[in-house]
């Protein structure tokens, strides 16, 4: 297995996106750093736009993840709806 | 009735497919004239595609609202004064580095991805490097806002443009890109868009970024993440480069693992200065080096490389050289530093006894054994007030042009030594990967701008070393370099902060 | 392959020919298991200085501040010139004795383990 992750600025927003990747992904590790969040998982994470919207209280653009992301690692597929991060065995 | 709002797949495919035009009477060989000399074969560029699906409209968009936030933080940084919070002023000599060491980086960076997007034929490549490009340029602008705040309190920034094209170190980081720039385009995207972004970008501006944060450096922390939110999107497209060179053509694969050994391997060289200031130059720690190799190198690189393992890409050659190397490099590059105290633009000391019981529990297996020891016999010395400094110039690497440094990892007291022939001349290495390189395109580097074969030809002033410092290197001699203790910076912290 | 240029028979041009030293040339020296010194040095001699002159007046002041340079006792310390086994001629030419422009020499001295035994 291999760690697929996501690194998110310390901040009000990334909170909430936080909140939806742990309802929509179930077996992640978060590790807070000094200023920053860093959430892992094995092979597959999903960010969906639907989740991080109710989540927020607001619309909210998948786009947008750019204003508070740092890093990340895996396979990127990025659409309206949601961005995915995979690694292939 | 009203026009039907487009998704963003439909966006990009309008943006990246219909933008190109068909060379009905011209040679479009002549067009794209850096296209096939590497070797590189492409059959169908329309099969290049970006998996953000980035539209320049967006592009635009969220690059302003990112310099928005950015830019309200510097402004509250400066109002405030907030150099003042800066955990202890020695940090304030990693910034040095950063700014004299890796912002011109990204201003070849810039220059790099402008040439080599206008080289591709195909449209989804020219634009991604064109943001690229543009991304670049934005880091080079922020970093020199941001650190142009210190530049008013501290010694060292100044003169950052004009020691980039002549002090001894920073020609390690210079030269890197250089050769990156003078391969062809596509070696450029995979040394710098894939090896050196996928991975080791993470390094400068994940954990030592967390720690600017740790250390009370709003400023830095800031644009270390809005450049790195650039490099999350530079890394997904390194990695598209790199899967979509390989689908293209078989024979595409093996220069494509020539170059993943060769960049990895340079890229790991240049990351040394890193991985000092992460274990010497933050007082307050987040993880050591090595803890941040593992995660961000052997783990992220170690997935990565198992998902390219179907296209029959294998880990990079000297993976295993590299991974014995974390325990070391930190320590022997410090020390180098610390000896050269006076060749350095920044100020550089003796561990804390803190520091160093820290730097004991972050590396058992050597630091006791192999580099306590030498922190001791230089507190020894700068007791009896003979502060050690070697007056003598280093022998230099060929390829990589860091002094030969690193040692043996199985005799780690060994200085590690390699050496190659060419036309009659001999060239000296600090490793196997090195040589390699060179052995590749002795033609590239015999060509090597080695700052002290520079100095020997009288090339950089003098005659004697405190002229070169001064004239050539434009240091302001016991102000910009020299020992942390004594220093000017530091009296002046004291006064801000009233002690005596 | 020497090079991949755009251009056939592409050639750099050599930085670090010898003629470019003006009369000098480049020798490379390190001692083995000592590092103060954090690397081997570059040093710079007249083409024709004789072995036991370059010693004295460049070598010695190289590494001179090293505690354990006095203590070197000279008949046992073994010599390598570009990898091969080598014995200084004190009264001859370094280059009539092979040490080249670019040449390395290192040596190693028995019994002495560097400060605090520790290679230093």
């Amino acid at each position: 297995m291999s760690k697929v992750y996501l690194v998110l600025q310390d901040n009000d927003v990334s909170r909430y996106i936080l909140e939806a990747v742990e309802e929509d992904n179930p077996e992640i590790t978060i590790i807070h750093n000094p200023a920053m969040i860093r959430i892992e998982a094995e092979n597959y994470m999903v960010v969906n736009r639907e989740t991080v919207e109710e989540k927020l209280g607001r619309d909210w653009d998948v786009q947008e993840l750019h204003l508070n992301l740092v890093t990340l690692g895996g396979n990127v597929d990025e659409d309206d709806e949601r961005l995915t991060l995979t690694w292939n065995e | 009735m009203a026009a039907k709002k487009l998704n963003m797949k439909e966006k990009y495919r309008l943006l990246t497919r219909d933008l190109d035009w068909e060379f009905s009477y011209a040679d479009r060989k002549k067009a794209f004239p850096f296209e096939e000399f590497e070797g590189i074969k492409i059959t169908d560029w329309s099969k290049w595609e970006d998996p953000f699906r980035l539209t320049m409209d967006s592009y635009w968009k969220y690059q302003a609202e990112k310099e928005k936030k950015l830019y309200a933080i510097f402004d509250a940084f400066s109002q405030n004064n907030a150099h003042l919070n800066v955990s202890d002023p020695r940090y304030i000599n990693a910034i040095k580095i950063f700014l004299t060491g890796i912002t011109p980086l990204e201003y070849q960076a810039y220059q790099g991805f402008a040439h080599t997007g206008r080289q591709f034929g195909g449209v989804g490549a020219r634009v991604a490097c064109q943001m690229q490009s543009l991304d670049e340029l934005r880091h080079v602008q922020t970093q020199v806002h941001a650190m142009s705040h210190y530049n008013k309190f501290f010694d060292g920034f100044k003169e950052w443009t004009h020691m980039q094209d002549r002090v001894w170190y920073l020609s390690v980081a210079k030269s890197f890109f250089n050769d990156a720039r003078s391969g062809g385009p596509f070696e450029f995207l995979v040394a710098i868009g894939f090896s050196f972004e996928y991975v080791l970008t993470n390094l400068v501006f994940v954990p030592f970024m967390s720690g600017a944060a740790y250390n009370g450096d709003m400023a830095t922390v800031t644009f270390g993440f809005s450049a790195q939110s650039d490099e999350a999107r530079h890394m997904t497209l390194g990695l598209e480069v790199i899967k979509f060179l390989l689908e293209q053509h078989e024979d595409n694969v093996p220069i494509v693992q020539k170059w993943i050994d060769k960049w990895f391997w340079r890229g790991s060289r240049l990351l040394s200065v890193v991985a000092m200031m992460m274990d010497y130059m933050l007082p307050n720690k987040v993880m050591s080096w090595k803890e941040g190799w593992e995660v961000y190198f052997e783990e992220a690189g170690g997935a990565l490389f198992k998902d390219l393992a179907r296209y029959g890409i294998r880990m990079p050659k000297y993976a295993e050289q590299i991974r014995k190397e974390k325990e070391h490099i930190s320590h022997q590059t410090w020390w180098t530093f610390y000896t050269y105290g006076q060749a350095a633009g920044f100020h550089t000391w003796i561990p804390t006894d803190e520091e160093l019981d820290w730097l004991s529990e972050k590396y058992p297996n050597t630091f006791d054994k192999y580099y306590r020891p030498r922190w001791e016999y230089a507190k020894k010395l700068e007791a009896e007030g003979k502060r050690f400094y070697n007056g003598t110039l280093p022998q230099l690497c060929t390829t990589c042009q860091i002094p030969l440094l690193f040692t043996e990892m199985d005799d780690p007291t060994l200085t590690a030594h390699r050496c190659s022939h060419y036309k009659g001349d001999q060239y000296h290495f600090c490793s196997d990967g090195c040589k390699d390189v060179f052995e590749e395109e002795p033609e590239k580097y015999v060509q090597s701008w080695l700052p002290v074969h520079q100095i020997y030809q009288g090339n950089c002033g003098g005659p004697g070393l405190p002229e070169i410092l001064q004239d050539y290197y434009r240091f302001e001699m016991g102000a910009d370099n020299m020992d942390m203790k004594g220093s000017p910076d530091e009296a002046r912290w004291k006064q801000w902060k009233g002690v005596a | 392959m020497p090079v991949y240029a755009l251009k056939p028979d592409y050639t750099g041009e050599i930085k670090d020919r010898v003629e470019n030293f003006h009369g000098n040339q480049l020798v490379y020296i390190g001692w083995d298991h000592h590092l103060l010194f954090s690397s081997p040095f570059s040093l710079l001699a007249p083409i024709g200085m004789r072995f036991d002159v370059f010693f004295k007046e460049i070598v010695s002041n190289a590494f001179s501040q090293h505690p354990e340079w006095d203590q070197i006792d000279w008949s046992s310390v073994t010599w390598l010139l570009d990898g091969q086994p080598f014995i200084p001629q004190p009264e001859v030419s370094l280059g009539d004795q092979g040490i080249n422009h670019k040449s390395f020499l290192r040596f190693q001295t028995p019994g002495l383990t560097g400060i605090a035994g520790a290679g230093i």
